[in-house]
């Protein structure tokens, strides 16, 4: 009993938006943004408001027109009509376009530049590599490796052949 | 618009026929990669395991990583 009456109060609040700034007005100034706009969106196909808002006489006309039987309509006013609701059809929308290039190319550009900064980085700034990375020492590395049977199974030692002392073919 | 009258699109079902689409896909491809794993990754390791250990000396191993020195506890 009690939880109906607070949930009617709760009802009495949902007012839209443009309700809201239509009362305000002498006091709050709104903006364009701070109205419901149109959308050209796959996803929400019937927008908030219509697209053109301020109507000519011949399409004023027009939507007097359309409120009597629509079957008296040419093909011209209701595209004329589709036209006054909205901007884009869906296949003019979803049409696909060359942007893509743009940004693969931009991106390829700057990695490329990016690799310029590394080489300059690799050759300026960085000191030498430890001995370990000489090749005496990696030989002798992986022949203790070898030696040590590492990973026999599937890994490196399994690609050894023991008997002919070389890598299997 | 343009004269000529365009066939009248698909309106109904769109949903269902895209669910069954990508449900059946999906379930194709999980059990085709499910396969392809098991044959290419899971059955291929037990094989190698299998071939490794079937006539594996541990001391005939262990006597050539002694000899290749290798050892600190034993020479």
């Amino acid at each position: 009993m009690l939880a109906t009456r607070v949930f009617s109060l709760v009802g009495k609040r949902a007012i839209s938006t443009s309700v809201c700034v239509r009362a305000h007005e002498s006091v709050v100034k709104s903006e364009d943004f701070m109205l419901p706009a149109y959308v050209d969106r796959r996803d929400y196909p019937l927008p908030d408001v219509a697209h053109v808002k301020h109507l000519s006489a011949s399409q004023k006309a027009l939507k007097e027109k359309e409120k009597a039987s629509w079957s008296s309509l040419s093909m011209d006013e209701k595209v004329e009509l589709y036209r006054i609701k909205f901007k884009e059809s869906f296949a003019e929308m979803n049409r696909r376009s060359n942007e893509w290039k743009t940004v693969v190319g931009t991106a390829m550009f700057f990695i490329g530049i990016t690799a310029l900064i590394i080489m300059w980085e690799k050759l300026y700034v960085y000191g030498p590599l430890p001995q370990t990375f000489d090749k005496e020492w990696v030989a002798m590395q992986t022949k203790r490796m070898l030696d040590m049977k590492v990973n026999p199974i599937q890994g490196l030692a399994s690609k050894w052949d023991y008997e002919k002392n070389e890598w299997k073919k | 618009m343009a004269p000529e009258v365009l066939p009248k699109p698909q309106m109904r079902g769109l949903l269902a026929r895209r669910l069954r689409f990508h449900m059946v896909t999906g379930f194709v491809l999980s059990l085709g990669v499910a396969a392809l794993y098991k044959v290419g990754v899971a059955d291929k390791r037990k094989k190698a395991y299998a071939d490794f250990y079937r006539n594996y000396d541990a001391m005939k191993d262990f006597e050539e990583m002694r000899k290749a020195g290798i050892f600190q506890s034993v020479k």
